[in-house]
């Protein structure tokens, strides 16, 4: 982990700055001072007139009535960790969770950065929660000291004898009590706040927010049509623009005939963009049949000639080269010479296509560019702020603090929203309109213009000992670098040439004293991004049918064989006997349908998971008709979230396993919309029946945790309805009507 | 060309083409951006208004179409986000991302009004055309269920 985007290079200071904390202090209004900041919930009764509210350190203002804002620097897709990071800050500062309010703070990573990338303001990787866990109460904590402090100055009695209740400073001698509102009203914050040692912060047993269902601040507004995407930005004297991007990624124009878009009723003006051409319109819909009238010829690529169905046979016939090693990712123990020895060996090959994010909101951005060209104010729902104004600065040549990003809500990012690549068109027809534009890419541009995760090859092979105990293994995993596109080829050399975004998920905690895995890649020149789940949604399904081959080929129980396998680790064990429990495993189930089992640690979550499927063998088409999960995420912040981040894991990952697939014809994706790259539908969900485990364990994120275990449950499970194993993703009709097809 | 009709029971005075998709005039002339761009395509539903009551895409109804007609979007469902359908999104926490809620809630709205107590195989089949991609749609189909018992 801990891949660094383009822009690392900015605010990487790892401390928070004295400089930061003051201007904190100074800036004491800051939720009110961000016009048009995203506040997730509508705040709640600051003060009228007399006093203002007190910040107290940079991350929370205090009203005199006792109203918090906090100040939460994690982008809100859905996921819940706005209101989540809020209860891990109210918890630590023991506050009276009904007078919380949430704001997206300014762009100033030196104080609100993740220090798990780097302290950059991003979010993704599932590492807001895993990278603010500390950070957040250890602020918190601090607030909560200096409140104390101040209540003791006062009173005039030694710290030590307070303590705190929700919201209120309390001295059980005198029996006296003040609310943080009213100390905010005289605290003295010191400049630097007080640092506080991680042994003394809150015990999981003393909690009384975390853990408990807890409603997300962001919901109402999405249930009215109030919450405000990107995509809604209106801005006085703003025009529109839309973009026909280069076929083939990495393109740039070659001739644009623009004569019968600059015809089009509305039509303002046409540009030329690095990799894009730009149509600037007066109306959206003047925009968009603009592009449809633009004639653009594009420079040739290297990927012109690449094939995904051909380009899978070619990755696949590599993973079976042993003489190519590739790059060593896991080496322990001696692998070659345990193959060498081994009384039997078992070698499988899987696969995984290209797959598109399709978040439900198009690509869009507005911006204005001052009339000197040397600032900017950006629009946007981005997982990348702090990426997208460094990217902003470097294009304008100025500094990352002249450029004002407005953060808004995400509709969809599950990766795709992480990089800056909207800037390179909206800004330079932001410069040239001198007007405000808000930029929308059509669906079907979206879809032409996916950034997928890699089409992926797999050879794993099983070196087994005469008792069936399996002594190798090797994983050989061929595919192009995320890093590499993503962030460059110095980056991919930084880590030694592994991609930590591809190999996520690739190893296991399976206990086989001979392990290899490998990294083959490819360069075919094809756009290729983070997608929920990263790596691991195709090297579990590679781990986890695998194991239930090496389980099968023994007609071992594909639960017992892993639980001896896993008898170190007790989390797995934990999950594991919950979920065979709860789906009453090996007990019979309905004509014609079979369960199949999957394990995995994802992003240190252990899940463990049981999917009953059926198969129409006519038609091809796989049922999933019901999911059990138990799993076990450490300390759980709010278990309703937890739950609704499953249940889209489980969804979105059926999706993947059954029917999404992006093809490759001469570099250009072959799909179009909705009609031609389908997602899961209503009418397909399984049931899903969910149990959380909670652990004395550090929080992890739980936004993709749990997407890795559907595929290898599925094709578990139709391994025992149909005696084939299913080792391609997608499981479409149509591969498995090739096998099963009478 | 200019037309009028009404939205969310006010007079609606717009000039636009007449083959603008009545979603544009909706979120970029009206300003009600509750109503979202998805597909441009019929395939989505995440632009879903009524029209006289009808659940249609509106991405896919020029606007001349709607010319003296009642549109109604998510903003004009209730007066204080009240309607069942909003109590029940907020109770059992359906959002995620949120970006398809305006278009489910306005399909389940239209099943409502004309099916008081739909089966949960009539709710499938009639929100079957609205993609969640965050996965939401176990929830959907529970709050819809319990709208449906509070009584529209």
């Amino acid at each position: 982990m801990g891949y660094v985007e383009k822009s690392a290079k900015i605010d990487r200071t790892s401390e928070i700055s004295r400089r930061g904390l003051l201007e904190g202090a100074a800036g004491l209004t800051f939720a009110l001072a961000i016009p048009g900041a995203l506040v997730m919930k509508p705040i709640a009764a600051l003060a009228q007139g007399t006093t203002a509210p007190a910040s107290i350190g940079a991350w929370i203002t205090i009203s005199p009535d006792g109203a918090m804002v906090m100040a939460i620097p994690v982008a809100e897709m859905g996921q819940g960790t706005s209101t989540g990071l809020a209860m891990v800050f109210a918890e630590e500062m023991d506050a009276d969770w009904s007078k919380v309010s949430v704001v997206y703070p300014p762009i100033k990573p030196e104080i609100f950065g993740n220090p798990m990338f780097g302290n950059m303001m991003v979010t993704y990787g599932s590492g807001s929660v895993r990278g603010y866990w500390d950070k957040i109460r250890l602020q918190a904590a601090a607030v909560r000291n200096v409140l104390m402090q101040a209540a003791a100055d006062h009173w005039q009695v030694p710290i030590g004898e307070l303590h705190t209740e929700p919201s209120m400073v309390a001295h059980s001698a005198s029996n006296r009590s003040i609310s943080y509102g009213e100390i905010a009203t005289f605290a003295q914050v010191p400049a630097t706040m007080p640092t506080i040692d991680k042994s003394a912060l809150k015990k999981m047993a003393d909690y009384r927010i975390l853990g408990k269902n807890t409603p997300r601040f962001d919901i109402p507004a999405k249930t009215n049509g109030s919450a405000q995407y990107a995509i809604d930005v209106q801005i006085p004297n703003m025009v529109y623009a839309t973009v026909l991007r280069t076929p083939v990624d990495g393109g740039k124009p070659n001739h644009v005939d623009d004569t019968a878009a600059l015809a089009v009723s509305g039509v303002l003006k046409v540009v030329p963009l690095p990799n894009s051409v730009g149509v600037v319109a007066e109306t959206i819909e003047a925009a968009f049949k603009g592009r449809g009238a633009l004639k653009v010829t594009w420079s040739a690529r290297p990927a012109d000639s690449f094939n995904s169905a051909d380009g899978l046979k070619q990755f696949l016939d590599r993973a079976g080269k042993l003489d190519d090693k590739g790059v060593s990712y896991v080496a322990t123990g001696d692998t070659d010479a345990t193959f060498a020895k081994a009384a039997k060996v078992m070698t499988s090959q899987y696969s995984s296509e290209y797959v598109y994010h399709a978040q439900m909101e198009p690509m869009n951005v507005a911006a204005t560019v001052s009339p000197s060209g040397d600032s900017a104010e950006i629009w946007i729902g981005t997982q990348g702020a702090s990426i997208n104004t460094g990217v902003a600065a470097a294009m304008l040549k100025t500094t990352p603090d002249k450029i004002t990003l407005h953060q808004f809500y995400l509709g969809g990012g599950y990766g795709r929203r992480s990089p800056a690549d909207m800037l390179p068109e909206v800004l330079p027809l932001a410069k040239a309109m001198q007007r405000p534009v808000k930029l929308i890419w059509t669906r079907e541009q979206d879809v032409k213009s996916a950034q997928m995760r890699p089409m992926t090859g797999h050879q794993v092979e099983a070196a087994l000992d005469a008792g069936g105990n399996v002594l190798g293994w090797r994983h050989r995993i061929v595919g192009e670098s995320v890093v590499a596109y993503r962030v460059g080829e110095k980056a991919l050399e930084g880590a030694k040439g592994l991609d930590g975004i591809l190999l996520e998920g690739a190893k296991h905690e399976y206990g086989i004293p001979n392990q290899s895995i490998a990294y083959l890649r490819e360069n075919r020149g094809i756009a290729v991004a983070a997608w929920r789940g990263i790596g691991a949604g195709y090297n579990k399904f590679v781990i986890e049918s695998f194991i239930d081959e090496i389980a099968a080929a023994q007609n071992k129980d594909p639960i017992e064989f892993r639980l001896a396998l896993l008898k170190d680790e007790p989390r797995a064990q934990a999950v594991i006997k919950a979920v065979a429990e709860k789906s009453g495993w090996g007990k019979p189930v309905a004509d014609g349908h079979a369960l199949g089992f999957s394990y995995a640690k994802v992003v240190d979550t252990y899940v463990a998971a049981v999917g009953e499927v059926s198969v129409d063998t006519k038609t091809g088409n796989v049922r999933a008709h019901k999911f059990w999960l138990a799993l076990d995420p450490g300390i759980v912040l709010n278990p309703d979230s937890v739950l609704a981040q499953t249940e889209g894991n489980v969804i979105f990952g059926l999706s993947q396993t059954l029917k999404e697939q992006a093809s490759i014809s001469d570099g250009q994706v072959d799909q179009n919309n909705f009609y031609d790259y389908p997602v899961l539908r209503m009418s397909e969900m399984p049931e899903i029946d969910i149990q959380i485990i909670q652990t004395d364990n550090p929080a992890k994120g739980m936004g993709e945790a749990s997407l890795p275990m559907v595929a290898p449950c599925i094709g578990n499970a139709l391994f025992k309805l149909t005696g084939n194993r299913f080792r391609a993703l997608p499981m479409s009709p149509e591969r498995v009507k090739a096998v099963t097809g009478v | 060309m200019a037309i009028t009709f009404t939205v969310n029971n006010k007079p609606a005075n717009v000039d636009a083409g007449p083959d603008t998709p009545l979603l544009w005039v909706v979120r970029e002339h009206l300003k009600l951006t509750g109503t979202k761009y998805g597909c441009g395509a019929g395939m989505c539903g995440a632009c879903t208004v009524h029209l006289d009551g009808r659940a249609v895409r509106s991405c896919q109804t020029p606007v001349s179409m709607v010319a003296g007609k009642n549109v109604t979007t998510i903003e004009g469902l209730s007066a204080n986000s009240d309607h069942p359908l909003q109590k029940a999104w907020v109770d059992l926490q359906v959002p995620q991302c949120g970006y398809c809620q305006s278009g489910q809630i306005m399909q389940a709205a239209a099943l409502l009004a004309s099916n008081k107590n739909p089966s949960r195989d009539d709710i499938v089949r009639h929100m079957d055309g609205n993609i969640c991609r965050c996965g939401t749609y176990p929830r959907i189909l529970r709050a819809v269920e319990r709208a449906a018992k509070q009584g529209v």
